[in-house]
């Protein structure tokens, strides 16, 4: 509880420097922040397109917190995603299969891709000493241009040449029920796994041994290789689970938003964003669905922003910055306040 | 004769397209070598290069001419500096995490600077571009003569010729001065280093400013020698290939210079596919992807082994020995 309050100051902290670097621009934060929630929490559609760009916030979100409670740092969650995004078109493009188990193959392939890329900077660190913020950055790129060709190679459209073909209906993860209860807004069963992620990483973390060895490798590697657990083991089977939430990230935004994969000059900021969803909801399940639904309307509510207030889209990303930099800072203070008790 | 041209031209792009990653790649060995992990290279380089393309646009319109350049050049480098005291505000002071602190520098930099280029130039997501106030290519008498690499290397950007400069003297500070004793000292063995009454933390200070300042002009050479203006895409992910240069380059200067040449040659490279036809057979994403798959070699040590500065990433604590 009091971690929540904590987060909840840093928010607000957050959101007041937002506010002052606005009145330095010469807007007007009132009608800004009013323009941010208000219009996306009182229209359906809206709610709906804030729910969707949620999504693959809380699966980045679950992966970051993932490997962080194993004692590692996932900075890869990008190109897991990005990588998870082409395993997901290449299923949806290139097979035929009846409708749910051929989007249920496509996202187990999108997983099973964002999990060999996690597993791949696992093994390195475990086995070759690499650190793994240094291994991840590096295989986000390469995730980037390997998918980017894989891409060209294999799924353009001949057409378009800066995206692959569009998938197969039978592949896709649209829900016209959820899409007809919002409005019509592109939101589909893709949010649905993403709460059932959660479910699955509670259990998973909380009340399932595999859990406990990757917390005990975690908090202390030593006590865990005495107990009996390999912490090179861990640490692959931390950054592959961590890969395959990331990985489905990618397969929902492919498979229920865009029904295509684009060559991208860039990663997709959602598995960066996950890293601060993962830090403000303090890594535990509930805490990732309410920092990943926060930071989805702060995204999804920067637009009507914009438009209504006339505040550039990048005010957003500055309020995310503040946030994440106070609530670095509440581990410090903690710490700070823990060494204090300790030495008395 | 064409051959001879196509080469040229792709020694000419290849030194162009390294500057920034040595600029930047030398700042990030001030900074690992002190102490503290330099993920934030590429933050630095977005807020210099937003710094340079707005002062110049400013001096540009105030008639500094070509002149105007030099001080937005200089401007980029106190920039990065001053965003680099954040990152060594919360790494060294307040002994946060070094790459929590290194990321949100990262997040903030790109908001805070297209969020003010939109604020200074009415709602555009670019700067103006730049007509005058960019560098020009120098030409070193005699040298520029030489076929081949005279026209491509030694008549080039002021900028390229500083940055070789400073990689001797980042060489000579650091090896062969008390202070880049010290200062490797902290990074190395932050506790012995203090317990031979180094300002360990102060040290850490100085080589988190330099890192930053060094990278700042490292995001300012993109925007005054390639771009001409700034917008969200100048730097993307230059910082991140400056970071793996200074691991490829063993966090030595000549190392990260010849890294960030290599690293060049991947640009210099793409721009060559588009010039000739022989070359057009090398798919784009697989040169794209070369350097970060090289780097990950070297760091798993199938291509030489690299040693990080064993204090590296780790805050200093006095109360804790």
């Amino acid at each position: 509880m009091r971690e929540f309050f904590v987060s909840l100051i840093a928010l607000f902290l957050g959101l007041l420097v937002g506010a002052a670097v606005m009145l330095f621009g010469g807007y007007n934060p009132l009608e800004a922040y009013r323009a941010l929630f208000w219009s996306v929490l009182t229209s359906p559609y809206q709610l709906g397109e804030m729910l969707r760009e949620s999504t693959p916030l809380l699966l980045t979100g679950i992966s970051v917190a993932l490997a962080y409670r194993a004692g590692l740092f996932n900075i890869g969650a990008a190109g897991q995603m990005y990588l998870g995004g082409v395993a997901a078109a290449w299923v949806g493009i290139a097979w035929e299969l009846p409708p749910v188990l051929h989007a249920g193959l496509a996202v187990t392939a999108a997983a099973l891709a964002g999990a060999l890329w996690g597993a791949l900077a696992g093994y390195l660190k475990a086995w070759r000493g690499v650190h793994e913020v240094i291994s991840t950055i590096m295989l986000n790129w390469t995730a980037l241009y390997l998918g980017n060709g894989l891409i060209r190679a294999y799924l353009l459209d001949p057409n378009q040449r800066q995206r692959s073909r569009f998938v197969a209906a039978s592949a896709t993860l649209d829900s016209p029920t959820l899409a007809s209860l919002f409005g019509q807004a592109r939101l589909g069963y893709g949010f649905v796994l993403a709460l059932l992620a959660l479910v699955v990483y509670a259990v998973l973390l909380e009340r399932h041994t595999l859990g406990f060895a990757l917390r005990a490798s975690g908090l202390s590697p030593g006590a865990a290789r005495y107990a009996g657990i390999p912490p090179g083991r861990s640490i692959v089977l931390a950054m592959g689970l961590a890969g395959a939430f990331a990985g489905v990230a990618g397969a929902t935004e492919v498979l229920g938003v865009f029904h295509y994969m684009g060559i991208a000059a860039a990663l997709p900021n959602a598995g960066f964003d996950g890293i601060a969803v993962a830090l403000l909801g303090g890594n535990t399940a509930p805490g990732i669905l309410l920092a990943g639904l926060f930071f989805g309307l702060l995204n999804y509510g920067a637009g009507s922003m914009q438009f209504v207030a006339g505040v550039p889209l990048e005010a957003v990303r500055i309020v995310v910055a503040a946030v994440l930099l106070f609530v670095a800072v509440r581990y410090v203070f903690e710490r700070w306040v823990g060494v204090r008790r300790s030495a008395e | 004769m064409r051959m001879f041209e196509a080469l040229g031209q792709f020694l000419a792009i290849t030194t162009v397209y390294a500057t920034p990653l040595i600029w930047a790649s030398l700042g990030g060995v001030f900074s690992e070598r002190s102490g503290v992990i330099g993920l934030a290279l590429e933050g630095y380089m977005i807020f210099g290069a937003f710094a340079a393309a707005s002062s110049a646009v400013v001096l540009e319109a105030s008639g500094w001419g070509a002149w105007g350049a030099w001080p937005a050049f200089f401007l980029g480098g106190l920039a990065g500096m001053l965003l680099s005291l954040l990152h060594a505000y919360a790494s060294v002071s307040l002994r946060a995490d070094q790459v929590v602190s290194g990321f949100v520098v990262n997040f903030l930099a790109f908001g805070l600077s297209v969020y003010l280029v939109k604020v200074f130039f009415h709602g555009a997501g670019q700067t103006d571009t730049l007509r005058q106030a960019v560098f020009g290519r120098w030409g070193i008498p005699l040298l520029e003569r030489i076929p081949v690499l005279g026209p491509s290397v030694f008549a080039t950007y002021p900028s390229t010729y500083l940055a070789f400069l400073a990689v001797l003297g980042a060489y000579l500070l650091l090896w062969h001065t008390p202070f880049g004793l010290h200062l490797r000292a902290a990074g190395e063995s932050a506790g012995a280093a203090a317990t031979a009454g180094l300002p360990v933390r102060r040290i850490r200070y100085i080589g988190v400013l330099v890192s930053g300042f060094l990278a700042g002009l490292g995001g300012a050479t993109v925007v005054l020698t390639t771009t001409g203006n700034f917008s969200h895409a100048t730097i993307s992910g230059q910082g991140f290939i400056a970071l793996a240069a200074m691991i490829f380059g063993k966090w030595h200067p000549v190392g990260a210079f010849l890294a960030s040449l290599f690293f060049g040659i991947g640009t210099g490279l793409k721009n060559l596919i588009q010039l000739t036809p022989w070359a057009r057979d090398i798919p784009l994403d697989a040169i794209l992807l070369f350097p970060y798959v090289l780097t990950l070699l070297v760091l798993a040590g199938f291509v030489g082994r690299a040693e990080a500065p064993r204090s590296l990433g780790q805050a200093y604590d006095p109360e804790v020995r």
